[in-house]
């Protein structure tokens, strides 16, 4: 017996075959393919929201089960069992990402404004390019090269949430970069112009002028980055490590964040296994939720702020 | 700029928020301060990880004022760590071998090495078959049937070993761990014991017969031996739930797993000879014929010093390592981790070797 | 308002701090390359008997190459018609309003974490897949694709390439969905007067002048599946083997999926081992990135002749 995929398929194939029979009949070739392609595209984008509408409908039914204010208030500290919360590792993602955007914002803002405003020659060109390969560092290779680096310092075993900070920044700078320079790029050089024609040394046109113009974009920009990280599991999982305790400290000792509490929680749910399970989806859910604040924020911030005449 | 202001400031304004939950989890109105304080950290086996948390949160709420951190890194982590003197004491799946004892010993100033058996978990071989609640495996069977020799459910020596029962004509899946673990270790260790002819490899942490079903941790193992029909897989017995679990055979019976059928064939095996005071390690012998034992077994260690620099830590890991060995402790990692409570036997010989634990100022 | 001497310490310090950080990045990319190698020495030297099943380090990675580029591939199999599709579908046939919205929701879901999708595909899609599977092995198990036995589970290679092509379509779609808006609108309304139907014009305008930007976004999409590590450990049974047999329990690993497997529990040479094969995953990815570049920076040469 075929399962639902493949029935799903034939019936797909026989909706295509029918619609182009039918037009061909009625109204010749050139129309037949043309409503057969119409089809097709529909297909593929109906196909395509599928799997994408199943994800959340399995994130919301099973997540919502654990939303509660327990979940918000308490760690897995002395938790077995039900019960316990998500607090530490909700924490730990805000400091972890709030450290890598401490680190990646301004190295990326800066080396945007190098490339826009200073950048000619070999080394901007060398700079360009490896920003394009930084965006393509797979992300477990960021987690590995944190590991590698303080490894050498600290000796084997090292887990901290600084460690994880530093593998997202590099994960989040290119992004930063890319964004802000797009952003740099669209301010109208008259402006710059008549900055410099009144005198003003170019540090300051950049500060003063420049950079208000850019801000709305690369606020926006920004979040999207931060948006990008902070749901990054397999870094972590290498050198920020997991700890059911809350943990504030960012240079001592394991730091939970959420991605990997929700890992976490799945692959070692503990007994009864549903609690920790149920966990996960409610995890998973807070992130999406986290991820879904931040892409709204990014869009409010760059309605509210856009300088008028630029849109 | 903004959003790092805006992440910092939410990180800001969360703390007091924090601070005011922050009492809620200790759940325990009636904690006492008992005049022990301070921080001892631990590290190793992931799989003593779900009984550690429960006597880290049972001795800390019995001693408020002291803080034990148990890093699950692995056992070779542990074991490392402990050697460098990185950790208090460490659990692991394997004992320190006699001739890496020297090295272990390096941050103990001069004392031994202790290492305890104070978690004994059943692993369960759990099986996914329609209609069937109830099975009987040798080990030479399951030898064959993990070594993949043995390859459909309605096999002639599946049915020797379960007379009177309605085999499916149905494809073994067998699923094995696929990250390296210690389950997987003493699981090979017990076939290769109890079935030295059908099951040729040496004992190993990374699973050594390519091809079959392979799955991340125990539960993952668990979840895909539930979703597959025909799937059979080992697990730590306390995570495999309502699935069915087979009946090892032992002697001429058929023993089911419990945990006094684990804790009995550790009671029952000999010490490895050789050893200091303190150093016990048990020699488990998979091939018992007792049928009041469950051969497979993870035997996990607490490795502590007889000497420590600070007298501190020392009362510290002596109190630790005695809750936890005490018939109280053993009883909350029976009913959170599903382990097999010490035998009385056995904790009186822990006990002694606790009493060893000094500090040298 | 201040001296000229002024004037240029502020400047100098302010394209000092600029240069600088183009600089660092540079120095941490070189970093990166540098830390790995260092960390993987020792696996180049080691002898095989130290190494985890006694294998050389090469004979330790052939598999792990193989399933990380066959479970990309599949990946990419999948998303390329479909995110053609969706991005078709969002630049030239939906309503604008509707094409607005959408293109949002697309957006969004290229930032969902992966360790979601790796949740989503061990506990729905693969079960869901089973009776799919067991029918293309009683139906195609002539061809060694499909050969079979067909997994129990549906945590098969095929599984993992699909979860994948789900989580890269979202990018994949946004890139195809700009480069298609971006087509000039006189070839599209010329081609149209000339009486094409809707597809002509596509085939003939939209699609030539996208190519380019639909390979890269290919590349990109390809770098992503690469690299993705949770979604394919929670989803993939990675028992080892090497098989084109896309349907059975028995497949080989990824490189990310068995570091993060293998990370947590290991110590020593296998530390080294592990970041000797994120190097070459490093590599890997790389190079595809190397090539996007390429192919997009070619483009814009030829913009000028195309537009």
């Amino acid at each position: 017996m075929p399962g639902p995929i493949t029935t799903a398929a034939l019936v797909g194939l026989v909706a295509v075959v029918l619609t182009y029979v039918v037009t061909r009949i009625r109204s010749g070739r050139r129309r037949a393919t043309d409503r057969t392609v119409t089809v097709i595209v529909a297909l593929a984008f109906l196909l395509a929201l599928l799997p994408l509408t199943s994800l959340l409908w399995t994130v919301l039914s099973r997540g919502t089960g654990r939303l509660d204010l327990d979940f918000f208030a308490l760690t897995m500290r002395n938790i077995v069992g039900e019960g316990g919360g998500a607090r530490h590792a909700i924490l730990g993602t805000l400091i972890v990402t709030g450290l890598a955007s401490l680190i990646s914002v301004p190295v990326g803002l800066l080396t945007s404004i190098y490339l826009v405003e200073y950048g000619r020659g070999r080394l901007a060109r060398a700079v360009t390019f490896l920003v394009d390969v930084m965006t393509g560092i797979p992300s477990i290779v960021a987690g590995l090269f944190a590991y590698a680096f303080f490894v050498i310092f600290f000796g084997p075993g090292i887990r901290f949430g600084l460690g994880g900070a530093v593998a997202l920044s590099v994960l989040m700078t290119p992004v930063v970069v890319r964004a802000s320079e797009e952003m740099l790029k669209l301010v109208p050089a008259e402006l710059r112009e008549a900055s410099y024609a009144l005198g003003v040394p170019k540090w300051r046109t950049i500060l003063k002028v420049v950079l208000p113009v850019a801000a709305a974009g690369i606020a926006t920009g920004t979040t999207l980055a931060i948006a990008r990280v902070i749901g990054e599991t397999a870094p972590l999982l290498l050198i920020a490590g997991y700890a059911s305790s809350l943990n504030l400290d960012p240079l001592e000792g394991r730091m939970a964040t959420l991605p990997v509490y929700a890992f976490y929680s799945f692959t070692q749910p503990g007994v009864p296994p549903q609690a920790g399970i149920d966990r996960a989806w409610t995890a998973a859910l807070v992130l999406i939720l986290i991820v879904l604040l931040l892409n709204l924020a990014a869009r409010l911030i760059s309605r509210m702020f856009a300088p008028k005449g630029m849109r | 700029m903004r959003t790092a202001r805006i992440a910092a400031a939410l990180v800001a304004a969360s703390l007091p928020l924090t601070a005011c939950y922050s009492d809620a989890n200790q759940g325990n109105a009636g904690a006492v301060s008992t005049g022990l304080s301070g921080q001892v950290a631990g590290a190793g086996s992931s799989a003593q990880s779900a009984a550690m948390q429960a006597w880290i949160a049972g001795f800390q709420s019995a001693n408020s004022e002291v803080t034990i951190n148990y890093d699950p890194v692995g056992s070779g982590g542990g074991r490392d760590q402990f050697a460098e003197g990185g950790v208090d004491f460490a659990g692991s799946d394997r004992a320190f071998e006699r001739e890496e004892l020297a090295e272990a010993a390096k941050p103990c100033k001069g004392g031994s090495v202790l290492q305890l058996p104070l978690y004994v978990s059943p692993i369960a071989v759990a099986f996914n078959l329609e209609g069937v609640d109830e099975l009987n495996l040798s080990a030479k069977v399951l030898a064959g049937i993990f070594d993949q020799k043995i390859r459909r459910w309605d096999d002639r020596s599946i049915a020797a070993d379960n007379p009177g029962l309605d085999l499916p004509d149905l494809e073994i899946t067998p699923v094995n761990r696929q990250d390296d673990s210690g389950t997987t270790e003493n699981f090979t260790d017990y076939l290769h014991a109890a079935a030295p002819e059908q099951w040729p490899h040496e004992p190993d942490g990374v699973w050594p017969v390519p091809g079959g079903e392979a799955a991340n941790g125990n539960s993952g193992v668990v979840q895909a031996i539930a979703a597959g029909e025909g799937a059979i897989g080992y697990a730590d017995a306390s995570q495999v739930g309502g699935l069915g679990i087979v009946s090892v055979g032992v002697g001429d019976g058929f023993v089911p797993y419990s945990p006094e059928a684990a804790a009995a064939i550790v009671e029952a095996s000999p010490r490895e000879s050789g050893r200091g005071p303190g150093d016990l390690v048990v020699e488990l012998e998979r091939d018992t014929t007792d049928s009041g034992q469950y051969p497979i077994v993870l035997v996990s260690y607490s490795i502590a010093c007889s000497r420590y620099d600070d007298p501190v830590v020392a009362e510290l890991v002596a109190a630790f390592l005695s809750y936890v060995a005490s018939e109280q402790g053993q009883a909350v990692a029976a009913q959170t981790a599903g382990s097999a409570p010490l035998a009385p036997g056995l904790r009186s010989d822990v006990l002694e070797a606790i009493a060893l634990i000094e500090g040298t100022a | 308002m201040t001296t000229p001497a002024k004037v240029r310490l502020g400047d100098r310090v302010f394209a000092g701090l600029s240069t600088g950080s183009g600089v660092l990045i540079l120095l941490v990319l070189a970093g990166v390359a540098l830390f790995l190698v260092v960390e993987s020495l020792p696996v180049l030297t080691a002898d095989p008997s130290e190494l985890p099943g006694e294998r050389t380090f090469w004979s330790y990675l052939g598999p792990l190459v193989f399933g990380t580029l066959v479970a990309a591939l599949l990946a990419l199999l999948f998303a390329v018609p479909l995110s053609i599709g969706i991005a078709l579908f969002i630049s030239h046939y939906a309503p604008r309003r509707l094409a607005r919205s959408l293109g949002y929701v697309i957006d969004l879901l290229a930032a969902i974490p992966s360790v979601i999708y790796g949740l989503w595909g061990a506990l729905v899609l693969a079960p869901y897949l089973v009776p799919t599977y067991r029918w293309l092995a009683e139906n195609a198990g002539w061809i060694p694709l499909f050969a079979g036995p067909a997994s129990s589970t549906g945590r098969t290679i095929l599984t993992a390439g699909l979860v994948l092509s789900v989580m890269i379509l979202p990018i994949m779609s946004a890139i195809n969905r700009e480069v298609f808006l971006q087509t000039p609108k006189l070839h599209e309304e010329a081609s149209l007067a000339l009486g094409a139907t809707r597809w002509e014009m596509i085939r003939m305008t939209v699609l030539p002048y996208g190519r380019s930007g639909i390979v890269s976004g290919a590349m990109l999409g390809l770098g992503r599946a690469l690299g993705e590590t949770i979604a394919v450990l929670l989803v993939l049974s990675a028992s080892g083997a090497v098989t084109v047999n896309l349907i059975s329990q028995s497949n080989p690993s990824t490189i990310p999926a068995n570091i993060a497997a293998q990370f947590p529990e290991a110590t020593g040479i296998t530390v080294n081992l592990l970041i000797a094969s994120g190097l070459v995953l490093f590599v890997i990815t790389f190079a595809v990135n190397f090539a996007a570049r390429a192919i997009l920076a070619r483009r814009s040469e030829f913009d000028g002749a195309a537009g």
